[in-house]
């Protein structure tokens, strides 16, 4: 049958141009500044912080470089060669500005690490236990309820009592006690969707469990996990900075934020406080443009979005 | 019976009962003292079903009736807790390895809810090639080629194939899903309501697919829907489930021109028809009871009209009242 | 004697992007007389459920009803502020949804509720609205209505929910009753008794109903009139016996054959090609020309305007003829 109506492509309608409320209703759909502007500010401490030894004026830990004569210069204050404190010394004669790189680095190290090792093991022990089902769900949840029901410094400072100080052992430390809400989260989560039909479409396919639950239920699954996961950097990065501050954390020549707050903790009082505040703003940057950005992140990979 | 005789699929008593267990808490108050409350839903209920090669059942009830679960026993997606399930003519309890493969792969079920059915995460090549990857069913060069061919058989241009499923509507969806079951070649196609949630127009397209592949691959079906219009048009035999119960069983045209079962005519007339104007309602009384608290004898005495003391008392059974019509119902001889 | 209870004109209702304003509701026309029902007919994104919300000044941003005028008994209600709008909702004009959840809030009780939708609009004691809400629920054929006032929507089935909901509406015996899809989520038996009930409230307190579904068979046994949508506008409407005998646009009637009902068993069922466009992929023009069998040069340079023909009226370049028609 010939339409001489429908030959070639069609054209569609125009949208309407201006209505009373446009302008109003646009105004709304376009406001998101918060996310832009810490987007901008994650991408410039993660520049600094990985590129920490080419922008430090001087290496912390290389106890050679000190010099207790420079120790507790106000910011702005020259050093004896010659060159600025930006953000002054600490009792040591060490760089505030270099140890906050260095520090902003394992902080993000020890959070990244321990929440990535987190959520892999407590994921996989959700998945496990929401599809099996059964004996293997309610002993890997009573395993969970257990680890969840001791408060996490306590655990957390036991661990490290045992093992001793290094970045190693926090990290270690840190896992043991977060994966436990990953499991939760993920069994929740997995508890809902294996429900789906596309999961009973799999198993109508003849596909084995291990692939259901890796290509078909995660992805579809991560979705809390991860809001949680980016949540939890910035607490893992708290967690840590509190352990190092209470003196069990990372050893004293690797100094981290927590560290760094720590040691000027006793001089706050004398009217030195750049010691412990400069660490503590950047404490505080770090952990809010991660929840802001890990936000978004979450957003973003949702593929209905595109 | 000659090989050509034996149904594809054969129900004998098949019973589909989904217990709460008692979780800790209640187990712990029994020891006290407390008896269990077991709450038991009867989902399926002693039905007797077979299915023959090329033929078309059409399965129609409400919610609550059993029978999306009846469908997924027979795909083997639930373990039936009684009675028996035979797959040409083998029961599938004692289906191992290669055999177990074969009756998998050879009832698919296509779902209700297309979004629902796909994986939102793939691609649609990869829903399709899937199967094919993982049973080695081709060769990995010729599935690009498979893929093709399965869209262009339910009416999808090839560029579709790197979509997601959020990219295409509802009537696509489910195209997808019917060519995802073709992928593995399969003999037998449960059906649940698998237009039920797409528009009229859209549903014509999908109702005209599933004839199309019929005629060239030779299906069998046992098509699930609460839409009789749906039903009537293309099931070859009918049966209705009631409560978890076949209430009556029929060829389709005998059934709707002659129905027997109270529930039956209750549902035909029920069913909006364009043809009827201005129509006085009057509808049968009472709601769907829950499966957990099934009435006692026939499960439908509560709302019939015809109901008597024998129908409160005794569950009537299966009789055939006229050469291949089968009903339930005590008003019969 | 003026009946007409509402009456719309040019409608149009458009959803913001940053690329334009898509109209859903693209100048729709509706009236509506005491008493009367119109089946208000469509498919997925034909707009019809954002008509219904229009009318009742429930659109949100980015949606905005850009222009028209609704005459509720001769009152513009797109000139009322909110205080007005919330006067006659639940009032004057009630409205009905999908989902019964949508209505009935999950932690308080029924009575409670019901209670709210009385006192809010009049000052009665509290012992009459209650007795007033029993008797709502009896006339909507809920057993015990004395007891069910104190339960919870989730102690109730899907089908009493939506009764529930129905007694709402009634509470204050509005002049209309707007139905966005009410039956579609319930069984066959279960939507039976919805419709009796429905027919035997507008019959007895002369309330029009608005019926917004995508069945036509619904329509045809309960409606007067009715109005096909697609793509934001009303391709044909008049009498249900009329429009539905011998229907003169081509899409009711592709609809019409499209059912398996008016097909021969096992024959192929009559499709209607294409899908309907997106909000944003209307076809200038008539809309329905990409999948209509009797597109002409045309249907694509301009939107067809409304013929009226007698109660009936169609917007077609290249209609169904008369005499074909009633065949």
């Amino acid at each position: 049958m010939a339409h001489p109506a429908q030959n070639g492509r069609t054209r569609t309608i125009q949208p309407l141009e201006d209505t009373p409320r446009r302008a109003a209703i646009l105004k709304k759909l376009r406001s998101r500044p918060t996310v832009t502007g810490s987007a901008i500010a994650l991408a410039v401490l993660m520049v600094l912080v990985l590129a920490a030894p080419y922008f430090a004026p001087q290496n912390p830990y290389d106890l050679a470089n000190l010099n207790l004569l420079d120790g507790r210069l106000p910011p702005g204050a020259t050093s004896m060669d010659g060159h600025v404190y930006l953000l002054g010394t600490d009792d040591q004669g060490r760089d505030m500005f270099s140890a906050i790189l260095y520090g902003l680095r394992i902080s993000l190290m020890v959070g990244l690490s321990a929440v990535a090792l987190a959520t892999a093991i407590g994921s996989m022990a959700g998945l496990v236990a929401a599809y099996v089902g059964g004996f293997v769900d309610t002993m890997l949840m009573r395993i969970v309820d257990f680890i969840l029901g001791f408060p996490t410094i306590l655990v957390a400072l036991v661990l490290l009592a045992m093992m001793g100080r290094g970045v190693d052992k926090v990290i270690l430390a840190l896992v043991v006690v977060q994966w436990a809400h990953y499991a939760r989260i993920m069994r929740g989560r997995a508890l809902q969707e294996r429900r789906k039909e596309y999961v009973e479409a799999a198993a109508n396919l003849g596909f084995p469990a291990w692939r259901i639950m890796v290509f078909h239920l995660l992805p579809n699954c991560l979705g809390p996990v991860m809001v949680f996961a980016t949540i939890q950097i910035a607490t893992a990065i708290a967690l840590e900075a509190t352990l190092s501050f209470l003196g069990v954390g990372v050893p004293i020549t690797e100094p981290s934020l927590g560290l760094l707050i720590a040691n000027g903790f006793q001089y706050l009082l004398s009217g030195d406080y750049w010691i412990s505040m400069f660490p503590g703003v950047a404490l505080l940057l770090l952990i809010l443009t991660i929840n802001i950005v890990g936000d978004r992140l979450r957003e973003a990979l949702d593929p209905r979005r595109a | 019976m000659t090989p050509q005789d034996t149904p594809v699929i054969e129900l004998r008593n098949v019973h589909k009962r989904f217990e709460q267990r008692p979780d800790l808490a209640q187990r712990l108050l029994a020891l006290a003292g407390k008896p269990i409350d077991r709450r038991t839903v009867h989902a399926v209920n002693g039905v007797d079903l077979s299915i023959q090669r090329g033929e078309v059942l059409g399965l129609v009830g409400e919610s609550g009736c059993g029978k999306s679960t009846l469908g997924r026993v027979v795909a083997g997606l639930h373990r039936q807790t009684e009675g028996e399930l035979r797959y040409q003519g083998r029961p599938t309890e004692g289906l191992r390895g290669a055999d177990l493969l074969a009756y998998t792969l050879g009832v698919q079920m296509i779902f209700q809810d297309p979004q629902a059915s796909l994986n939102p995460r793939q691609r649609l090549r990869q829903i399709l090639g899937e199967a094919l990857k993982v049973h080695k069913l081709a060769p990995p060069a010729e599935i690009p080629a498979r893929i093709d061919r399965a869209l262009s058989e339910v009416g999808l241009d090839r560029e579709y194939r790197d979509r997601f499923p959020h990219q295409i509507s509802g009537g696509q969806r489910q195209r997808i899903g019917i060519a995802r079951a073709l992928m593995v070649s399969p003999k037998f196609l449960v059906c649940d309501e698998p237009v039920a949630a797409l528009d009229v127009s859209i549903q014509a397209q999908v109702i005209n697919l599933f004839m199309d592949l019929r005629e060239q691959h030779g299906f069998t079906y046992l098509f699930i829907s609460h839409d009789l219009g749906v039903v009537k048009h293309i099931s070859d035999r009918v049966a209705i489930m009631y409560l978890g119960k076949i209430v009556e069983r029929a060829p389709a045209a005998e059934i709707f021109a002659r129905a027997n079962h109270p529930y039956t005519q209750a549902l035909l007339a029920e069913v909006p028809d364009v043809g009827r104007r201005g129509r006085q309602f009057t509808p049968i009384q009472g709601e769907i009871p829950s499966p957990l608290n099934p009435p006692p004898g026939c499960t439908f005495h509560p709302r019939c009209p015809h109901a008597t003391a024998r129908c409160r008392e005794q569950a009537p059974e299966l009789k055939e009242i006229a050469p291949g019509h089968w009903s339930a119902c005590h008003l019969n001889p | 004697m003026n009946d007409t209870i509402l009456q719309v004109r040019g409608l149009r209702t458009a959803f913001h992007t940053e690329a334009g304003a898509w109209p859903a509701v693209d100048g729709v026309d509706l009236t509506v007389r005491r008493g009367e029902i119109l089946g208000l007919v469509g498919e997925s994104g034909s707009g019809k459920s954002v008509t219904g919300f229009s009318l009742l000044g429930l659109i949100d941003p980015p949606g905005e009803v850009v222009s028209g005028e609704i005459l509720f008994k001769g009152q513009d209600l797109r000139k009322l502020d909110e205080e007005g709008m919330r006067r006659l909702r639940g009032n004057r004009i009630a409205m009905i949804f999908q989902d019964p959840l949508m209505t009935l809030n999950p932690v308080l009780r029924i009575g409670e509720q019901m209670m709210e939708a009385i006192l809010t609009h009049e000052n009665v004691p509290a012992a009459q609205a209650r007795e007033r809400c029993r008797e709502a629920l009896a006339m909507v054929g809920i057993p015990a209505p004395e007891k069910r006032l104190d339960s919870y929507p989730h102690e109730f089935s899907g089908g009493m929910r939506q009764r529930v909901a129905i007694a709402i509406a009634m509470l204050n015996r509005p002049d209309l009753i707007i139905c966005d899809e009410p039956t579609t989520a319930l069984d066959v038996t279960i939507q039976g008794q919805i419709l009796y009930r429905m027919q035997e409230i507008c019959r007895k307190h002369d309330t029009a109903l608005i019926w917004i579904t995508h069945d036509l068979g619904v329509v045809a046994e309960l409606a007067d009139h009715v109005a096909v949508m697609y793509a934001g506008r009303i391709v044909e409407a008049g009498p249900v016996a009329q429009v539905l005998d011998a229907p003169r646009h081509p899409y009711t009637k592709g609809l019409l054959e499209s059912m398996p009902a008016n097909t021969a068993p096992g024959a192929r069922l009559h499709q209607i090609d294409g899908m309907a466009p997106s909000l944003a992929g209307r076809p200038a023009g008539c809309a329905f020309r990409p999948r209509c069998p009797n597109a002409i040069t045309r249907c694509a340079e301009q939107a067809p305007s409304a013929i009226q023909e007698g109660p009936r009226s169609f917007r077609c370049y290249a209609p169904i003829a008369r005499e074909t028609a009633s065949a």
